[in-house]
This record gives structure tokens, sequence and C-alpha cells, in this order.
């Protein structure tokens, strides 16, 4: 081939996807991270402002109480995942894949089931089922004497997080189960005979055999999780509106951003601001991954079969 | 020793079932309670419908509102118009990238690698002026445009793992019969790579259906949301309305459980190995 038909010929796969990826993807994000060194003027056209909007965003107290609320919530969120979704999904992967298993396929596609909808939907049907009005989950509590157990969870301060983030962690527990069960399965049977040649029994096997050999996994899926986590935003507008109530309680990086950018009936919305917002997000979630791919990844040793 | 095994044997399937009906039971609640009347829903929530509480209020509602319709038709347009692009745009790169050997090859596929990680949410502030800058606010191609950049860098990196599987002889023999490189893509390479191209449409597809956040702030008006937008604005509107929420919900929810138990075991694998790769 000639050279410039070569180079014809790059720039006819290459092209299309390089314009697209840059102009939507990473034209937007650079222009965002620019768009928070600007300071916003009522009808008169931006002015340089430096880091400025950081030291507002975290120094005016006007700006850093809702921020450092909404990334204390969005760190609890991220706990309640870690620690509650991953656990279930890694027991509820270890069960699946126990040998012989009967109805092993059932068993996981039905519980993946909530993952595959909607966020938007799950919202709804969790909100009617903790209705007082529709009373679905009293019943629930009082057939187990658990009747004062019972309250608005998604209206009071103390439990709408955490409710918001058990409903999420119900939704989601599908991903780490699919993933590390995947992993489990790929483990060869030599390794777990071996085991049980030696004597383990199938709990000793599960700790000090296949954990280790799925260290790996749980590394991806907690890496997942994190950006997942520090990207929320759906479920909470859904079941607590932009306002993230009660009384911001629920507010996370996703609904601060959202709020700050595209104004609410209390303020204007602010462009500068919520780049400023999208930026520091942008450093949290780049960090969170810096960790995972410096730190956890180097250290885990990978095992090939 | 064999009773030991029977109990723990049925324990594990007890711990099992108990978890699928904690996940299936409050979708099945509410596709119940909506084939119900008003009375009924209240009064006997845990029952299915019967002959004496049948009732399709609900959906005469949600139907005579007329847009559900074209809200699903948004959705599937939306979603297919991106899996195509993805799918095409996406093995072209990779095809690119895998093939040929040139100067930033490397940089190149770093470059597109970053937006695996790094969401495109957060660009939403430039996104939006830029659309409105093009004048596609309110429009499915503003949607498909930022999903397939969304969805492009996955593509490219799984489809062209794919591609350098494809064996050697078989592209040098077709370049000996005077196929044009073009030829070779479309022609040889493509049909090969339909397998991993499942595995692509699958976990492009799902986000696309199921996101809010580029339908509200892009397309939220004009006839032209999602149905994912669309049930959340039916909802908000008709929120003391029992009959017509849970109808609502149902429609929004059967049928993607219809699709996803014929196809769960592709979706499954299309996911895991989506995000182990």
């Amino acid at each position: 081939m000639s050279r410039g038909r070569y180079w014809r010929v790059l720039a006819f796969f290459l092209l299309p996807a390089v314009v697209i990826y840059s102009a939507f993807s990473v034209y937007p994000l650079l222009a965002t991270i620019f768009d928070s060194l600007y300071l916003r003027h009522q009808g008169a056209p931006e002015t340089f402002n430096g880091l400025g909007n950081f030291y507002t965003l975290l120094g005016d107290t006007t700006w850093s109480k809702p921020f450092w609320n909404a990334f204390l919530n969005n760190c609890l969120f991220f706990v309640i995942h870690m620690c509650v979704q991953n656990p279930i999904g890694l027991a509820l992967a270890a069960l699946l894949s126990l040998p012989q298993l009967r109805l092993r396929n059932t068993y996981r596609t039905l519980i993946f089931m909530p993952t595959m909808l909607s966020v938007v939907i799950i919202g709804f049907v969790w909100q009617l089922i903790l209705s007082p009005l529709w009373g679905i989950w009293k019943l629930f509590l009082q057939t187990l004497h658990l009747g004062f157990l019972f309250g608005p969870y998604l209206g009071q301060e103390h439990t709408a997080l955490l409710t918001i983030s058990l409903i999420s962690v119900w939704q989601f527990v599908g991903i780490p189960m699919i993933l590390i069960y995947t992993a489990l399965l790929a483990i060869p049977d030599e390794l777990v005979d071996a085991a049980t040649v030696d004597g383990l029994n199938q709990w000793q096997t599960f700790f000090h055999v296949k954990l280790p050999l799925i260290w790996p996994t749980i590394g991806l899926v907690s890496v997942l999780t994190f950006v997942n986590n520090f990207n929320a935003f759906d479920l909470i507008y859904v079941t607590e509106g932009a306002l993230a109530g009660p009384n911001y309680s629920t507010d996370i990086m996703g609904t601060l951003f959202y709020r700050t950018f595209f104004g609410n009936q209390l303020q204007l919305g602010d462009k500068t601001m919520g780049s400023t917002i999208a930026t520091m997000m942008f450093i949290f979630i780049l960090i969170g991954v810096m960790i995972y791919l410096f730190l956890i990844q180097r250290r885990m040793q990978r095992y090939s079969f | 020793m064999n009773v030991k095994r029977a109990i723990s044997k049925t324990s594990v399937h007890v711990v099992l079932v108990a978890y699928t009906c904690l996940a299936l039971f409050p979708i099945l609640l509410v596709i119940f309670n909506s084939f119900k009347a008003k009375r009924a829903i209240f009064l006997s929530p845990l029952t299915p419908p019967l002959p004496t509480t049948f009732d399709l209020i609900g959906y005469n509602r949600v139907f005579s509102d007329g847009a559900i319709g074209t809200y699903y038709m948004n959705s599937i347009i939306v979603t297919l118009g991106t899996i195509f692009f993805t799918l095409l745009f996406g093995g072209m790169a990779g095809w690119a990238l895998s093939e040929y050997k040139f100067r930033f090859n490397k940089v190149l596929g770093l470059y597109l690698a970053i937006g695996i990680m790094v969401p495109i949410r957060l660009g939403s502030v430039a996104i939006i002026s830029m659309i409105a800058g093009l004048n596609l606010i309110n429009t499915l191609t503003a949607l498909i445009c930022v999903y397939v950049a969304q969805n492009l860098p996955l593509a490219v990196f799984i489809l062209s793992e794919f591609m350098t599987q494809i064996p050697k002889d078989l592209r040098e023999a077709a370049r000996c019969d005077g196929l044009s490189e073009y030829n070779i893509f479309f022609y040889i390479v493509l049909p090969l790579l339909r397998p991993a191209m499942a595995t692509v449409a699958v976990f492009t597809m799902i986000p696309v259906w199921n996101d809010l956040w580029f339908p509200l702030i892009l397309a939220p008006s004009g006839g032209k949301q999602t149905i994912t937008l669309g049930v959340q604005q039916f909802l908000g509107q008709y929120v003391t309305d029992w009959n017509a929420v849970l109808a609502a919900l149902s429609t929004a929810i059967v049928p993607v459980l219809i699709f996803y138990i014929l196809f769960s075991r592709q979706l499954i694998r299309g996911l895991t190995s989506g995000a182990v790769k």
C-alpha cells in the first residue's frame, strides 16, 4: 500500500470513533474542568477566577456545608454497599458455585432480575412498599412481631439514607454475585480436589483456597462499586427529589451537582459552580481508580490456569 | 454422614429460595396489584388478582394518556441506534488499532481507554451547552451521540481483543485475492465478530435503556422522552392514583422481564465478559 492510501485507510477506520468520542466525551470533560476556573456574573461574560471557585466551594460555609454533607453521605452510601452488597453477593456466589447444585441457573437468573430493571422503577416500587398508606412493609414487620420498628423510613432524616442505600444494595447485589460466581467457576477442579484430599472441609476450602484466588475479582467489584456510587443520582432523584430530602439527609455528589447546575425552587442554576462540583467528583473518582490500579491491583497476585 | 449432607444441601436451597423471594417479591407485588381494583389493592394486597377483584382501570389510564407508546418507540430507537453505531464505529476503530502498526497506535488506544473508567456524566455541563449550540435539545439524535461516545471505549477494547484472535492467514489470503482493506473488514472480519458484537450489544443496551440522567437533561419534553423518563414524569403526575401508578410501573417492567427471561443466558454472559475485560 502506498503511504497516502495507508493513511486514508487508517483515517476511514479511526476517524468516526475518535471524533465522536472526542466531541461528546473528552471535550465536555475538559471543558467542564476549564469552566470550573471561571466566575459567573449575572448578565455579563464569565471572568477567569483561577482556583477561586474551589476556595469558595471548600471555604465558604454556604457552599462547603452542603458539599461536605454530600461527600460524607456519598461515603456512607459507598460503605454500606461495600459492607452489605458485596458480602451478600459473595455469599450468594459461593452458594451458587457449590458442586452439583440443582436449579443453579434458575436461581442465578431470578436473583439477577432486579439488576436489569431501571433504577427509576425500583425506586418507585420500594416507595410504594414502604409507604405507610399501603402498609405492606408494616404488615411484614407485624407478622414478625417487629411492628414497633415501622416508620416512614424515607421521610426521616436518620433513616432515609440508610433505606435508600439498602434499596440500591437490593437492586445491584446481582453484579458482585455474577462477577464472583464467574471467577469461582474458573477455579480448576484439581485445586479444590487437592484441598479435599488434604482433608480440608468445604468452609476451609472456601476460605483458604478459593477466596485468595478471587481477590482480584473482589478488587474489581470494589472499584466498580466506588465509581458507580460516586456517580449515583437516579435513585435519590426519584425517591427524594432534587432537594434530596428530608433536610438534605440523602444528598450525594450527583444530586448536589444537579441542583447546583440546574437550580431549583431555592436557588438559581450556576454553571461554573456546577462545573466545580463535577470537577471535584472527577477528582474523587480518579483518586479511587488510581488507588485501585496502583495500590490494590499491583499487589494482588494474578493466577492464570 | 448422609443425613448431614442432606441437611446441608437442603439448607443451601432454603437460603437461595429465601433470597430469590426477596428479590422477586417487590416486583411481583406491583405486577399483581396492577390488575386489581383500588379497594382490593389496599384490602388484600398480598392475594393475586381474582375474578372478583380484577380490574384494568389503571392500564386504561396509562394507555389513554397516549404517550407511553411514543416513549417506548423513543427508547427502542435510541437503544438500537446506539448499539448500531457503537458496534460499527467501535469495530472499525478496534480493527485499525489491532491490525495496523502505525505511530501513536498505543497512545490512541490509551486515549480511548480513559473513557472506560471515567463517567461521561461529569461532562454534563459542557454537553448541554454543546447540544444546545447544535440545536439538538429534545432530539433523540442528541441522546444517541452521547451514548455512542459513552459506550465506544469498552466496545473498541473488547472488539480489538477479539480481532487479534482472527488468524493472520485469513487476512493475508484475502489481501492476495485483491480485496481492498475496506472489503476485508466488512466482508471477512465483521461476520467473524458476531459473538463479540453480541456481548458488546448486551452491556450497551441495558444502561442505555435504563438511563434517567441524559434523557432528563437533554430530552426532557416535546414527546422525545424515553420510557424511563416518561414513566418517571407520569408517576409524578399521578402520584395519588394507585391504579395508574401500579399499571405504569408494570408497563415499564413487563417487556423488560420478558426480554430478560428469553435472553438471560446471553445477557449474563455478555455482562460478565464486559466487566471482566
